[in-house]
């Protein structure tokens, strides 16, 4: 589904290299995790897929189905089917949430030539998604994250997720700002749309999310490449070695 | 002496060809306000009060020319709204095309009507000339001494529906001085809207006195006509527990400057004033606010917001004075503005001034870009860029939107905005053709 060849991106406005040659793919039904210490470029990663500025591939490519995502809009790579739940969710204030993510629905809808959802059939079909990761209606009256915890605001991107129905999403450090129910839930919205056509990529520090989102590989990221790839395995060697251990081990 | 010659000089070219109404109840204030004219002389940049916009086109012999713009905005805005239609061509009164002015409760007839007594004698240039001080207005003295009509409205109970004054442009050099005056009595209410373009060029006066207990609002649309020069004044007087609400929306035009002079008198008074401006290319338009508390536990709030691109330039002066005595006066002052570009500007000269120990008064002023990590995220969820942009300028003008009370015209308005900034964005795209990044 993702196929990621020999990325090389540094910043626009510095010469500071980020990325060195990132090579990875991803599967259609299969989860991918990539862990690694701060600094390796996981962040980078996941906003170059996206489509952020400030940044310039120098060097290959990324393809979402056969089709070069590096190319496109942020809006067309959404209506792709890519996904980025943010690490530091946007507070939008003066747009409600609803409005937004009825919007982004249609915007992608219509981008993709579909018939555009009705407020009818969007209320009912936010309601249910909205009532399983515990979002209240006050939540979808109010600006978009504004006033929102760290865990309303993951939950908010789940939700938008859920939503959208990307085929790739990718989760920057979901698990951030989390306490321990509150990345239940949102694990729990995640597993939800775990399918067959759907693929997943979790960047995350810690083993604990994936306790909860089972991968089924793992890969850690470090000075801008992928140095290990392996089973789910690989995740508790970080939690017990650290990634000291593993880096001495790969050089 | 040259300073005073040369204002002189260009107060006589400014009213050779203007007539001095008299022989009705209003010549007393007209002659009044001719010699305290003469005093003031006419405005000009070296004016501390025209620092940032150059009142010439104003102050010049003639109006400088504008093509009447097309039936687009004025006609139809408030359209769904019921409401009693005043209509004005050229800045005079055209019975045809207005409505019968029947209102239960008010009172409406026309300044050019004339007559030997009338209720507004009282009020008719009372509030410009108390305006006067500490900033001269001559451009409002102008006004009250030359205008060729306008509407006299006393309210008496609460009005049912909105007087709506809506002006249209008929000739391509027409110059127009409208004053309208409107006594809202004890307990009272009325919703005042203005709509349209009036002339070439524009000089509007409106004047409210508001009785105790009297509750006025006043929603103007200042359409998008392109080419015409408009100077308005709004002086409000406030008695005890009374309420004043204006809010203007201001999308192009070449020159608009917006004054309003509203001053609290008696206890428990709320005023609030607010604009929103979209403004793009040749485009000046400024907002001069004053708001003055003379009296006790007054609340008041000034929230302008302007969203500037292609070189528009933004002004905003305001000020918040307390008197001495004016105790748990509550004041609130924002302006902001979103630059879409770097060749656009904002100026701003927030002030306050306070003889009085226990107030809560606050004040802010920021001119930014539009937030590009708001942008991208909006992005990021499928929103095309010109469709989140638009979505971001809108929630950037919410606050001051919010100042409109009544939902029904709220949504007029933000209907008429969306509609604005789509077209934008569709005519945006249509002239980019090969060059995508030449207008944002």
């Amino acid at each position: 589904m993702l196929k990621i060849e020999n990325l090389h991106v540094k910043l626009e406005e510095e010469d500071k290299v980020i990325l060195k040659g990132v090579d990875l793919t991803v599967e259609a039904g299969k989860v991918h995790a990539i862990m690694g210490p701060n600094g390796s470029g996981k962040s980078t990663l996941s906003y170059v897929l996206a489509g952020r500025d400030g940044y310039e591939v120098t060097e290959g490519s990324a393809q979402l189905d056969g089709v070069e995502l590096l190319d496109m809009d942020p809006e067309e790579r959404a209506a792709a089917g890519l996904f980025l739940a943010f690490q530091y969710p946007v507070e939008i204030p003066g747009v409600g949430n609803m409005t937004f993510l009825r919007t982004a629905v249609n915007a992608q809808r219509k981008a993709r030539g579909e018939e555009e959802m009705s407020a009818g059939e969007f209320l009912k079909v936010i309601r249910e998604k909205a009532k399983a990761l515990k979002i209240d209606a006050d939540m979808m009256k109010r600006p978009v994250n504004v006033g929102f915890s760290g865990g309303e605001k993951k939950r908010n991107e789940i939700l938008q997720m859920a939503m959208l129905e990307p085929r790739m999403c990718i989760l920057d450090e979901t698990d951030s700002g989390l306490d321990v129910d509150a990345m239940k839930l949102v694990s729990e919205g995640v597993n939800a749309l775990r399918d067959a056509g759907r693929a997943f990529l979790v960047i995350t520090h810690y083993q604990r999310l994936l306790d909860h989102i089972k991968p089924d590989v793992v890969h850690i990221m470090a000075d801008g490449r992928i140095v290990k790839t392996g089973g789910p395995e690989l995740a508790l060697e970080v939690e017990r070695n650290g990634y000291a251990g593993i880096l001495s081990e790969v050089a | 002496m040259a300073l005073a010659q040369r204002k002189s000089d260009a107060l006589t070219a400014r009213i050779a060809g203007l007539d001095l109404q008299v022989g009705d109840w209003s010549e007393a204030a007209r002659k009044d306000a001719l010699s305290r004219l003469a005093a003031m002389g006419l405005p000009d940049r070296r004016d501390e009060y025209w620092r940032y916009t150059d009142p010439a086109a104003l102050t010049a012999p003639a109006a400088p020319a504008a093509a009447p713009s097309d039936a687009d905005d004025g006609a139809l805005v408030f359209d769904s709204i019921d409401r009693l239609r005043l209509v004005f061509v050229d800045g005079v009164f055209d019975a045809a095309a207005s409505d019968d002015p029947a209102l239960a409760g008010v009172e409406i007839s026309r300044l050019a009507e004339g007559g030997a007594l009338h209720w507004a004698r009282d009020l008719y240039g009372t509030l410009e000339t108390r305006a006067q001080t500490p900033v001269a207005r001559p451009l409002a003295t102008l006004n009250t001494a030359f205008a060729r009509d306008g509407v006299l409205i006393r309210v008496t109970e609460r009005a049912v529906r909105p007087v709506a004054l809506i002006y249209r442009q008929g000739s391509k050099g027409s110059d127009a001085i409208l004053h309208h005056c409107v006594k809202v009595e004890a307990g009272s209410e009325l919703t005042v809207l203005e709509s349209g373009t009036a002339a070439a060029r524009v000089n509007c006066v409106l004047e409210v006195d508001i009785a105790e207990g009297g509750r006025f609002h006043h929603i103007r649309m200042q359409g998008r006509d392109h080419d015409r020069h408009a100077l308005t004044h709004v002086f409000a007087r406030l008695a005890a527990e009374s309420l004043f609400k204006s809010f203007t929306l201001t999308a192009n035009g070449r020159l608009t400057r917006n004054e309003a002079v509203i001053e609290i008198l008696g206890d428990d008074a709320v005023a609030h004033v607010a604009g929103a401006a979209l403004g793009d290319g040749d485009f000046h338009q400024d907002d001069t606010v004053f708001v003055t508390h003379g009296a006790e536990r007054g609340e008041s709030r000034q929230v302008f917001k302007k969203v500037l691109r292609n070189g528009a330039t933004g002004v905003f002066q305001g000020k918040i004075l307390v008197k001495q005595g004016a105790q748990k006066t509550d004041g609130y002052q924002i302006s902001q503005s979103l630059l879409l570009d770097e060749d656009s500007q904002f100026l701003a000269k927030p002030e306050l001034e306070i003889y009085a120990d226990d107030v809560k008064c606050s004040h802010g002023s920021t001119s930014g870009a539009i937030d590009e990590t708001a942008l991208f995220y909006l992005r990021s969820r499928g929103l095309p860029e010109k469709a989140a942009q638009s979505l971001l300028v809108l929630a950037f003008l919410a606050e001051a939107l919010a100042e409109i009370e009544d939902e029904a015209l709220a949504e007029d308005i933000r209907a008429r905005l969306e509609n604005w900034l789509t077209r934008q964005e569709a005519s945006a795209a249509t002239m980019d053709g090969d060059a995508p990044e030449a207008r944002g």
